[in-house]
């Protein structure tokens, strides 16, 4: 017995299943992503518009109403040169994920940039939405592949804001 | 100690399953009625604490999410634990006592429908011995309520009497999940779901949220005609490992209600959070609650077991009817964990 090799691990896998529901602003913003359309909220005190949709402000704490249609152009406010792997991204590196400030909307939201070179990104970098073919549309933001840079001059920095 | 008073409370009804709000929807409903209610400006609450469980919504930082709810602009001073609200609540207490706030907003919400509960409770387990054997919730209240009848005392037609007078009793209560009139023979006459247990042994699986308003001496009196003041709140644990303890008795129960000042003859009801039937009966001889203490008026958690949300309800139950002039005294209690494992015991007042 004193030969055996302590047990110095044991494996005891772990998996639990979910099915998450959209529910309210949420489920409404994912229906109009399938039919092509970016529609986020606007809070009514604040006047902030969410894309994506959000249920409430997060800033002033009450319920956004009134849904905006924004457009699928916007403005890189900050980005990061991924060049380490991951298990479960499979993109050849290095590559760019860039938040991005839609034209409308308020509050950017963190996405991939492709089709440019990682050393050409640069804050105020105007980028559009490459959408996949529309027969394929889902209620899923994966509708949108990512994001490229679009023909027009940057916005300068200093116009950008509080965002940088 | 500075008096504490539990100044408002507000529920969403309970549901199998909630899918027209999200969780953020659920809080921001319960939070902004219990702060209207509780008199007190938003933006004079002193503290904030949540309770729920990443492994209930499935994400993680979920807890995070359910801050978008609060308008947390200015930034505002803001705690989580991973346990049901009532541990919220008293970390808020503790907060109060020592001076840090004068007021608290205590939430706490559970949409279990998206995931598969029983799965879910079984990873509170020991991960090494227990856990992969998939042992769930409900074979181990069973076990509990087996070595229940093992001992005597008491027979499973008790447990249906709870359970017959739990969902009586959540006819009166419009947020119950499960509520209406039975009869104990029909309830005896079903098959077993895990024996002893019948399905009407066990809670139902709860959506909901719940939120409670807590404030320090002249602050509640201010703010409230009735501030139903916490008289003692305290807790204890046990034993991870269910193999090492008494199922039959609840000593952390006994060792929470002594250290929280429970005195029986002057109870006037009860909010005992017993998720499975034959536990209601081990929380009563813990706590020495005899026939003139009221049990559950409300229905209890076998009317609505919303996760992470059924212990402060009992809180917000019980102070709902001190504030209606229903009772003077109630005791509020609140468990964690498989087979009762951990305890809290409030003790609730009117002036």
């Amino acid at each position: 017995m004193s030969e055996e090799e302590p047990v110095r691990s044991i494996v005891t896998p772990t998996r639990l299943e979910y099915e998450f529901t959209a529910a309210g602003a949420h489920a409404e913003f994912l229906e109009n992503v399938a039919r092509g359309r970016l529609v986020g909220k606007r809070c009514p005190r604040c006047e902030k518009v969410y894309v994506p949709a959000r249920p409430n402000c997060p800033r002033c704490g009450i319920a956004t109403v009134e849904s905006v249609e924004v457009s699928d152009r916007g403005t890189i406010t900050t980005f990061c040169i991924v060049r380490v792997p991951s298990e479960n991204i499979d993109l050849e590196l290095p590559y760019c994920a860039a938040n991005v400030l839609l034209d409308g909307s308020d509050m950017p939201f963190i996405t991939l940039l492709q089709e440019c070179r990682v050393e050409d990104v640069r804050i105020g970098m105007r980028v559009e939405a490459v959408w996949k073919p529309e027969e394929e549309w889902q209620p899923t933001f994966e509708n949108i592949r990512h994001f490229r840079p679009c023909d027009e001059p940057d916005i300068p920095v200093e116009k950008l804001g509080a965002w940088v | 100690m500075r008096d504490v008073a539990v100044v408002s409370f507000a529920q969403t009804p309970y549901k199998r399953r909630e899918d027209k709000l999200s969780e953020v929807e659920m809080v921001m409903s319960v939070v902004t009625r219990a702060i209207a209610d509780s008199g007190i400006a938003k933006e004079e609450i002193g503290f904030t604490c949540s309770g729920s469980s990443d492994y209930i919504a499935g994400q993680a930082f979920a807890f995070v999410g359910a801050v978008d709810a609060l308008g947390a602009w200015p930034p505002i001073c803001e705690s989580h634990v991973e346990m049901d609200g009532a541990w919220a609540l008293y970390e808020a207490w503790v907060k109060i006592q020592c001076g840090a706030a004068d007021s608290a907003l205590v939430f706490a919400f559970g949409r279990a429908s998206m995931g598969t509960l029983l799965e879910t409770l079984t990873m509170q387990l020991d991960p090494y011995t227990l856990a992969p054997l998939g042992v769930d919730a409900v074979s181990l209240a069973a076990l509990q309520a087996r070595s229940l009848l093992d001992q005597g005392g008491v027979t499973e037609r008790h447990w249906a009497e709870v359970a017959v007078r739990s969902r009586r009793d959540a006819k009166q209560n419009p947020d119950a999940q499960l509520a209406g009139d039975f009869e104990v023979e029909k309830l005896l006459a079903e098959p077993y779901r895990v024996s002893p247990l019948r399905r009407h042994d066990c809670p139902p699986i709860s959506d909901g949220a719940a939120a409670v308003v807590i404030a320090a001496g002249d602050v509640a009196r201010r703010a409230s005609r009735r501030p139903v003041w916490i008289r003692g709140i305290d807790h204890r644990i046990e034993p991870h490992q269910p193999g090492v303890r008494d199922l039959t008795r609840s000593s952390s129960t006994s060792l929470a209600g002594r250290k929280a000042g429970v005195n029986p003859e002057r109870l006037d009801l009860a909010e005992l959070h017993a998720p499975f039937t034959p536990q209601e009966g081990i929380l009563c001889d813990a706590l020495g609650l005899g026939d003139g203490v009221r049990i559950n008026p409300s229905g209890g958690p076998l009317a609505a077991n919303p996760m992470m949300v059924a212990g402060l309800a009992r809180i917000g139950e019980a102070t709902r009817r001190i504030q209606a002039g229903d009772a003077d005294r109630a005791l509020a209690h609140a468990t964690q964990g498989h087979c009762l494992q951990q305890n809290l015991v409030c003790v609730l007042e009117a002036d």
